[in-house]
């Protein structure tokens, strides 16, 4: 007689079966494309030495395992890679495991600060122009929400410098916290607040107006359904309709982006971190490509990637919980 | 009897004339019309402002805009002329955009209409594929790409082309699987008509229209990914781009803030421009939503 | 307390500018008395639901809004009122009952919790009592296991039992007047005996009056005490439901009763010596169980299940049943268009079913198709002329020579020859699906399969290509295999029927033999619930259409 499992746990082992596929194909796909790169890392390492002869060269090459075909060392690298052993950074001088677990909660804690401001934000103003529809108002958001996608997140950062920190001397230049204040507990996490305040905006505003102008878009759609129609026929009013009617179907479609768009932001975390000194994964990931570090890089595209299909399988649950109509098996 | 089959409506004015009205009644896609010509305008006049190199030194370093004639907006801390510079990033900007635009869109199509067509393992594997590049964050892949191709002006753009292609391939998919399912494409297979004429003829004349739109996003997402690669100092040293101004711009940020703000505005109502001329063909070519 | 559950007078409903004509509804006058049932009857276009709309004060203000006249429910003048006094009449005293039961509920609440919040909104009755309510109005509307459809998502229910939970929602505060626009339309013909039953034992119960909207007779025949009739926003004739079925005064209403097609199915014809044209044997359809990305798997449904059967040179053969019979997947099949998983369609001797991909493409000259839904059959993008001319030219007919032949089968569908520069979207339904005829028609094939060609068709249209069909199929000696639903449009042009229920015959013959004597208790129960059968069309001379 099988067991019962949760369905939850089914769904997830099912989840599961499909992104290993997927992960395995990412790290083939990038460890072969790092290969096509002039050179490699006994390169980067000698130009950093300042040259060595020859024999040397070739001795490190062999310890390295760098003299052996593509596809042994592929074979290698992904052998190990199963057992979550990244290899070692010449760059830092550290196993990159330890580099990419310091770096790690930077990095989620600026998503987690833009994704939450970008959603409610953009959902709550999506709402507001989509009951206002066609009025000044709605043209004033929806503007606004063109403008926001037009601005590149780099040169907002560096306005907002000039204005915050330049000019009114209000908001950190960068990084995470002040490295000479020493400060605890709940001090602690004002400072780091303030500094998280300029790269969550910079971050945040594209993907608001994403949010803002799907959301317009999904409530106008739903609100012509003929099942508000019904509601409006039981004697339901404009704000019983939008919140008990509206508001949850509406939101369908900007969960699914929510999830689609996730690996996006990462990726433009790359430009905020690096303009902001914050020590996280997207900064690490432009000075592993300035520096050659590939390990470093390849470990973090697979922390990446293992990020990305987490918050997928989460933003599914999500969904099933808003849409009835959806029972994970 | 037969006047009843045979009343026809009068005939409707041609398919251009429709769209450009249906076009027109959008002020802001008007702007937006108005914005990409000026874009467009920059690009093509770049060498009567400046017929040398942009890159030259031009004049005093630092000089405020509008202090000197020669240079009327400006010189940056190397003394090049910002007005000339700004034109010729125009230049850069539509360029990358339009050949990373068509190489993205040109990918999706290809992707998309198999997957949707053809449904089955095609779809499962070329959907895996397409996860696959989901999954990895866009701009590092962009970043592993640059620094393996190099910062060539061509490679930047293939670059872009490769890291933006899953969007359009997932929007062609969707808008073919729905196509398939119409009666009358299952008219056609009935009329024999074979796979190869059924997805040119049959379904992409349909699927065009969302095509379209899609890539005015697609051409402004291009743009901003391009200038964000110049401002982190990886675009093509060899010709002026409003990102690596803007870059530049940043080391000069507390004395001479307009070095980086005037390119920052130039990409700002560019990128502006496509989005508003996305709206606006949306309006012409889909006609759905009623006001 | 007023007699008159509503009463409208002199009803102007202006459409917004660049509309086909200023006024939806010039000049309407309606009474609906309490206990009684009022049918408004029209065709596509005739503005009835806007009727509806300016009832309850829900019309798409402000493009479209009441123009002029007068508007009382149960004595009170419903123009004159504020908003918050149309939200505390409307669910209370003027409920109404949609179309689409499908699309009508919200799929993220629950039955109970729907009907539950029109008690909420107009009444102080705790938790528990509108709880129990709510169960008793599950009860009353003949829903098994109430408690337990009480907690049931609308997708977790069937259309039938959906469209009871409105009915159970519209009447759960006794309202004076029930709008009911087009009810039953969407239903299966078993399940729409049973819910006009409904609506009439509930009216008479509560001595509420309803206003019926409806676009068919037979459904009138079923239910109606008064009938008014609307052509184009005028009103056209006014009566009681006996003057008017059986003796219609104004031509558009005798028009319309003329295209009722009758149930007397027309004497047989035999066709026991005409060659068999196509000939379906064993025929099994399975449609796997699906593995959702979200969803999960699900049943596998057997779709048709050893389906036997002939048809003759010259024949129609009708293939009828409810929806989920298999009647679709028959046609589809038949054609090739989805592969069965066993048995064989022989067309003249040569297996369909066995051919390769080239032999496929030779043989489907011979078998053509007639479409449901005449604007989705045909490409949006094509012109009317290349649309008819594909076929012949994907065969090897020369442009010209092809282009010419469509010319001459745009006349042959009583189309003018200018149609064939247009685009389909230019065109009426009625003039779509003569397009779609014509393109079938235009490799001259041996067999033609009409899946449900006329169902989405207004009543008069649908008597003129049903008469189209009928004609080119004597005309050329086309073997016909027809698809439907529409017990009565089987009864005119049918020779024999089939009938199908859960992907299986249950009957076959003559179809006058099968209307005259059922034998299977289905078939009893389909044709013992045609809506209006009790009714015959009167003959009328003056046929205008």
């Amino acid at each position: 007689m099988p067991l019962p499992i949760p369905p939850i746990l089914s769904y997830a082992l099912r989840r599961l079966f499909q992104a290993v596929p997927v992960v395995i194909l990412i790290m083939i796909g990038t460890f072969l494309l790092l290969k096509l790169a002039p050179g490699d890392t006994v390169d980067a390492l000698v130009g950093d030495m300042g040259g060595a002869d020859a024999a040397f060269i070739e001795r490190l090459r062999i310890e390295y395992g760098l003299d052996q075909p593509v596809w042994v060392q592929l074979w290698r690298y992904m052998s190990k890679l199963a057992m979550f052993d990244f290899g070692w950074s010449f760059v830092y001088e550290q196993p990159v495991s330890r580099i990419l677990m310091d770096r790690l909660g930077t990095t989620l804690l600026l998503m987690a600060t833009s994704l939450s401001v970008a959603f409610t934000i953009g959902i709550f103003l999506g709402a507001i122009a989509a009951r206002r529809a066609y009025s000044t108002t709605d043209n004033l958001i929806s503007t606004l929400g063109l403008i926001f996608y037009a601005t590149p997140s780099f040169f907002l950062s560096l306005m907002m410098i000039l204005l915050f920190s330049v000019k009114l001397g209000w908001l950190p230049v960068g990084g995470i916290k002040t490295i000479t204040g020493f400060y605890t507990g709940w001090d602690h996490v004002v400072d780091v607040a303030r500094h998280l305040i300029m790269p969550t905006a910079a971050l945040s505003l594209i993907y608001l107006s994403f949010y803002l102008r799907l959301m317009r878009a999904s409530v106008l759609e739903v609100a012509e359904l003929d099942y508000v129609r019904t509601a409006r026929a039981k004697g339901a009013g404009e704000s019983r309709l939008m919140v008990h009617h509206i508001m949850r179907n509406a939101l369908l479609p900007v969960v699914t982006l929510l999830g689609l768009q996730f690996s996006t932001v990462l990726g433009g975390s790359v430009v905020v971190e690096t303009i902001f000194t914050l020590p996280g994964l997207g900064q690490l990931a432009y000075q592993s490509v300035i520096q050659r570090d590939m390990n470093t890089l390849m470990g973090i595209i697979f922390l990446c990637s293992i990020i990305v299909v987490v918050v997928n399988f989460l933003t599914d649950l999500l969904y099933a919980r808003l849409d009835s109509r959806i029972k994970l098996t | 009897m037969t006047t009843a089959a045979t009343d026809l409506p009068p005939p409707e004015p041609s398919r251009p004339v429709v769209l450009w009205r249906r076009f027109r009644r959008n002020r802001a896609a008007l702007l937006g019309l108005f914005l990409f010509t000026l874009v467009v305008g920059m690009a093509l006049t770049a060498g009567l402002i400046e017929p040398n190199d942009p890159l030259r030194r031009a004049g005093v370093p630092l000089t405020a805009p509008f202090a000197n004639w020669d240079t009327p907006l400006g010189t940056d801390q190397l003394g090049r002329d910002i007005l000339a510079m700004l034109f010729y990033g125009a230049r850069i900007s539509l360029l990358v955009g339009v050949v990373a635009t068509l190489i993205s869109i040109g990918i999706g199509i290809v992707i998309g209409a198999l997957s949707g067509y053809f449904g089955g393992w095609v779809d499962d594997v070329l959907m895996r594929i397409t996860e696959a590049f989901q999954t990895i964050p866009s701009f590092v892949l962009l970043l592993t790409l640059v620094a393996i191709l190099g910062s060539k002006i061509e490679w930047i753009a293939l670059a872009i082309g490769i890291v933006s292609w899953t969007a359009p391939a997932r929007m062609v998919r969707a808008e073919f699987m729905a196509l398939r399912n119409r009666e009358f494409v299952d008219a056609a297979r009935n009329l024999g008509v074979s796979n190869t004429a059924m997805i040119f003829k049959e379904i992409m004349p349909n699927a065009i229209p969302p095509i379209i739109v899609y890539a005015s996003v697609v051409m402004a997402l291009s743009i901003l990914l391009e200038s964000a690669l110049a401002f982190l100092a990886l675009g093509d040293p060899n010709y002026a781009s409003w990102g690596n101004m803007i870059g530049q711009g940043r080391a000069v940020l507390r004395t001479a803030w307009y070095c980086a703000a005037i390119p920052g505005i130039a990409i700002v109502l560019t990128v502006l421009s496509f989005s508003l001329l996305g709206e606006g063909l949306n309006d012409a070519l889909n006609p759905r939503q009623k006001k | 307390m007023t007699e008159f559950a509503l009463k409208i007078e002199n009803l102007k409903i202006a459409l917004p500018e660049g509309s086909d004509r200023p006024f939806a509804l010039e000049g309407l006058d309606l009474e609906v008395r309490r206990g009684e049932v009022v049918c408004l009857v029209g065709e596509s276009g005739s503005g009835k639901s806007l009727t509806a709309g300016a009832i309850m004060r829900l019309l798409p203000e402000p493009h479209v809004h009441v123009a002029g006249g007068a508007i009382s429910v149960q004595g009170e003048d419903i123009l004159a009122k504020s908003e918050t006094e149309m939200k505390a009449m409307r669910g209370e005293r003027v409920s109404m009952i949609f179309q689409e039961p499908m699309t009508a509920l919200n799929p993220q609440k629950t039955v109970g919790w729907q009907i539950d919040e029109v008690l909420r909104l107009h009444t102080k009755l705790t938790r528990t009592e509108r709880r129990a309510r709510v169960i008793e109005m599950l009860e009353r509307v003949h829903i098994p296991d109430p408690p337990s459809a009480y907690n049931a998502y609308p997708h977790q229910v069937s259309g039938g039992q959906r469209q009871r939970v409105m009915i159970a929602m519209a009447l759960c505060l006794s309202p004076g007047l029930i709008i009911a626009d087009e009810p039953t339309t969407a239903l299966d013909v078993t399940t729409q005996l049973q819910i006009l039953k409904l609506i009439r034992d509930l009216q008479e119960q509560e001595g509420a009056g309803v206003l019926f909207i409806t676009h068919d007779f037979g459904v009138v025949a079923e239910i109606a005490d008064h009938v008014v009739v609307l052509s184009q926003g005028k009103m056209v004739e006014t009566g009681t439901a006996q003057q008017v079925l059986n003796a219609p005064q104004h031509p558009y209403t005798q028009a319309l009763i003329a295209s009722v097609p009758s149930l007397t199915p027309s004497p047989p014809k035999s066709f026991d010596n005409a060659p068999v044209v196509l000939k379906g044997t064993g025929l099994n359809k399975t449609f796997a169980a699906q593995g959702g990305f979200l969803s999960g798997r699900r049943k596998s449904v057997t779709a048709v299940d050893d389906l036997t059967f002939e048809l003759r040179k010259g024949e129609t053969l009708g293939v009828v049943g409810e929806s989920g019979s298999g009647k679709t997947t028959v046609s589809r099949i038949v054609t090739r268009l989805l592969e069965a998983d066993s048995g064989a369609v022989e067309l003249d001797g040569t297996d369909l079913l066995a051919c390769n991909p080239r032999q496929l493409r030779e043989m489907r000259k011979h078998i053509q198709m007639v479409f449901q839904d005449p604007m989705a059959s045909l490409n949006p993008r094509k012109r009317v002329v290349d649309l008819i001319a594909q076929g012949p030219i994907v065969h090897g007919v020369s442009r010209e020579k092809a282009h010419a032949q469509a010319r001459d089968l745009l006349a042959l569908v009583e189309l003018s020859p200018s149609a064939a520069n247009r685009f389909p979207h230019e065109f009426s339904g009625g003039q779509r699906q003569r397009i779609g005829i014509a393109r079938a028609l235009a490799l001259r094939p041996k067999v033609i399969v009409a899946d449900e060609p006329v169902s989405a068709l207004d009543v008069s249209v649908q008597a003129q290509v049903l008469r189209l069909l009928a004609d080119l199929r004597d005309q050329m000696d086309l073997s016909l295999l027809f698809v439907t639903h529409d017990l009565r449009v089987a009864a005119q042009l049918c020779d024999r029927i089939i009938v199908m229920q859960k992907g299986e015959i249950v009957e076959t013959g003559k179809t006058a033999e099968v209307f005259a004597d059922p034998r299977h208790p289905y078939t009893r129960n389909l044709l013992s619930s045609i809506p209006g059968r009790h009714w015959t069309p009167p003959k009328l001379e003056a046929i205008a259409i």
